[in-house]
């Protein structure tokens, strides 16, 4: 790494225009079919134009970009450099990038609280917004198992699946409430997660991987075949909504019951129960990072890292790795489980088709590319390969074209995700702080 | 002298090849004893066997321990071997968890006892003073071992990123940290320069002296076994050749043949 930095030497003024000229080059020849030639309507039929003044203010525009940039990155490099020579980058550096991340994360929180209100009116982002704590919550359940265990599990969806599935079920068949329903199917998708666990204990890797797959196929087909038990492919229609504290989010509420607007003397509107549904799984999403970033601070928190580290010496320091992966596993799927009850019951519809292999894949990338056990790394992802696609909209068949392409450029230019920085859960100089200070 | 640990009659096969074949020893308590052989001798599966990484093929492993009276090793799971008879290894490849902090390795290594703490991890989610107060005992524990082991300006920084010889002394703590009754060290010389080894020398005898903890040692570095074992115990295909204090078994014809080679092979040293 420093070696590379040290041998860089730093550019002439004639080099860095050479350098503009070649990326110039390239703009031309990119730019004449794209932009220097197009087709025009002339009466019926079509004729080809040409456009040379636009294009020659995108290749110099090409050769400009270029020159601010490689000014920059060099000028750039060169900080480091000498903050390297002068032995505090390492400190600096890190202890400079978690305040920004923590500042960050601060700011997200305050951006997530405030955003119905300031779009009150608009359902298309709530609605989106809400899509992304959902995906979220599953980077979070999902980043226990692969981020923090280090055991790459495909078939993440079955847990959701399993959560869906149960609060439909309970609710349509038995009558049960989402707050009632949410523990049982956590519980449930837990007890699944465990059942999981079990025949994987000795695989690894690429075999763990093949064996997660089938799992979450496995229960993918049992819901589209079982009829009985599922509906099929047909799914499960007017799951309940949940509501706030007992009072309905509809016009016209059951006979005894009360709607929340009448309660509040609110007129009736529709926003109002996707606001509330939007700050349910904000609440949700919350609890879900304070739980696993206390745990991850906790022996057993410890102990899945450890594994991830190395099993042989997980195993010399007698820990029973069978129930350090037993209980990733299990508390991955329960987190994966609450967050398909919320799902369940904000579509009102679920369907087997909802939880196929792509969702355990776009999962997987929020984790991959957040920064393998990386919190903040799972949000950033998580809301990046949502609005891709959703900002994609308007290129129609491109859209998955450029999720594509945004997930090689983030793996190309950060290997290791987009937090990749791992905070330990403890420090030695802080522990004696605490001691001499606090007690 | 007590016989903390007793191995008898141990074979352990794999397929066809017998790795040890027939292997008896003691080890005293408190004190050094050191395995030594030509590479491929069986010495790492002997403490494969002993830590429960492997199921011996037949034979007993017999622990004397100071509380806890009698234990059959074999018949324990890894895991049991550390955690309930207190024996514990290194390894010849170093194996610390590279990403994590030398401080959180030793911590780890004091899992057990944390997590009983914890109750499930109960009292540890809700920050209650039973789980506060071990975690501090163990920040103690590690933070003793470190500055022992001259560790202690280390303890932030991930334990991959430091050098060899530290990495070896890192894994030596993160042992200690079980508080073992017998501590197998495999190579722990290994990489080490004439003054690192010089100060491990110092350390074992320490342990050994000082905390009373018996100390089997595998080791090729012979500065390091001859100068701080109490009794060498010599393993050749799988077999004890020769047993005795050091100078014994450095005048043994037989331990001279291993090492050398018969005379007719032009005596090609070995190690």
């Amino acid at each position: 790494m420093s070696a590379v930095v040290f041998a860089h030497h730093a550019m002439t003024p004639a080099e860095r225009l050479r350098d503009a000229g070649w990326i110039a080059f390239v703009a031309l020849v990119l730019g004449i079919p794209l932009i220097g030639l197009t087709t025009v309507d002339a009466g019926g039929r079509l004729e080809v134009a040409t456009r040379f003044g636009l294009l020659a203010v995108f290749v110099a525009v090409a050769f400009a970009g270029r020159l601010v940039l490689r000014y920059g990155l060099d000028h750039a490099r060169a900080r480091r450099l000498r903050r390297v020579q002068a032995g505090t980058e390492a400190d600096d550096g890190r202890a400079l990038a978690q305040r920004v991340v923590t500042v960050l994360g601060w700011f997200a929180l305050g951006a997530a609280v405030a955003l119905p209100l300031v779009f009150s009116g608009n359902r298309y982002v709530v609605d989106t917004a809400t899509t992304v704590l959902i995906y979220v919550m599953l980077g979070w359940g999902l980043n226990v198992v692969v981020g923090l265990a280090g055991l790459l599990d495909l078939g993440y969806v079955a847990f959701y699946a399993v959560g869906a599935y149960s609060y439909a079920l309970l609710s349509t068949q038995y009558g049960w409430g989402f707050w009632q329903a949410l523990p049982v199917s956590g519980a449930l998708a837990a007890s699944f997660g465990i059942l999981l666990g079990y025949p994987i204990l000795r695989l690894r890797g690429d075999y763990l991987a093949i064996v997660t797959l089938g799992f979450g196929e496995i229960i993918r087909i049992i819901l589209v075949n079982w009829t009985e038990f599922s509906n099929g492919p047909n799914g499960i229609s007017s799951i309940p909504r949940p509501s706030f504290f007992g009072l309905e989010f509809s016009r016209r509420p059951a006979a005894g019951e009360q709607s929340f607007a009448a309660f509040f003397g609110l007129d009736y509107s529709p926003m109002q129960r996707l606001i509330f549904l939007y700050y349910v799984i904000l609440v949700l999403a919350l609890a879900t990072h304070v739980f696993v970033s206390r745990l991850r601070r906790l022996p057993v928190g410890r102990a899945w890292e450890a594994l991830r580290e190395d099993e042989i010496a997980c195993r010399a320091m007698g820990m029973n790795t069978t129930n350090i992966k037993l209980s990733a596993f299990a508390i991955g799927a329960m987190l994966g489980g609450f967050a398909g009850v919320f799902f369940a019951a904000r579509q009102g519809f679920i369907s087997p088709e909802s939880f196929v292999f792509t969702e355990s894949a776009i999962v997987l990338a929020i984790v991959v590319l957040g920064g393998m056990g990386s919190q903040m790394g799972v949000v950033l992802a998580a809301t990046l390969l949502v609005l891709i696609p959703e900002f994609g909209r308007n290129f129609a068949e491109y859209r998955m074209l450029l999720f594509g392409a945004a997930m090689v450029l983030i793996m190309v230019w950060k290997p290791g995700g987009l937090l990749s920085h791992r905070e330990p859960t403890l420090r030695l100089g802080a522990a004696a702080k605490a001691t001499e200070g606090g007690r | 002298m007590t016989t903390l640990l007793s191995v008898r009659n141990l074979t352990m096969r794999f397929g066809g090849l017998t790795a040890i074949d027939d292997l008896s020893l003691e080890v005293p308590a408190g004190r050094i004893t050191g395995i030594i052989g030509p590479n491929g001798a069986g010495k790492t599966t002997l403490f494969n066997c002993l830590t429960g990484f492997y199921k011996p093929t037949r034979g007993s492993l017999r622990l004397a321990h100071p509380q806890r009276g009698e234990m059959h090793l074999e018949r324990l799971a890894s895991h049991k071997v550390v955690r309930d008879a207190q024996i514990v290894r290194t390894f010849q490849n170093i194996r610390l968890f590279p990403k994590m902090t030398v401080l959180e390795n030793l911590i780890i290594a004091q899992h057990n006892r944390l997590q009983r703490a914890s109750k499930f991890s109960l009292a540890g989610l809700l920050g209650l003073p039973v789980y506060r107060a071990a975690e501090a005992a163990a920040i103690e524990r590690a933070a003793t071992w470190l500055t022992r082991l001259g560790l202690d300006s280390l303890a932030d920084h991930a334990a991959g990123d430091l050098p060899y010889g530290i990495q070896r002394r890192i894994e030596i703590a993160r042992a200690l940290c079980v508080e073992p009754v017998l501590l197998c060290l495999d190579e722990p010389a290994a990489g080490l320069n004439p003054r690192e080894s010089a100060e491990l020398n110092e350390l074992l005898l320490h342990l050994c002296r000082e905390r009373g903890i018996a100390i089997l040692l595998i080791e090729h570095d012979m500065s390091v076994v001859m100068n701080v074992s109490d009794h060498i115990g010599v393993i050749n295909y799988g077999r004890k050749i020769a047993e005795g204090t050091p100078e014994q078994v450095q005048n043994d014809p037989q331990v001279i043949k291993a090492y050398l080679g018969e005379d007719d092979e032009d005596g090609e040293a070995a190690p």
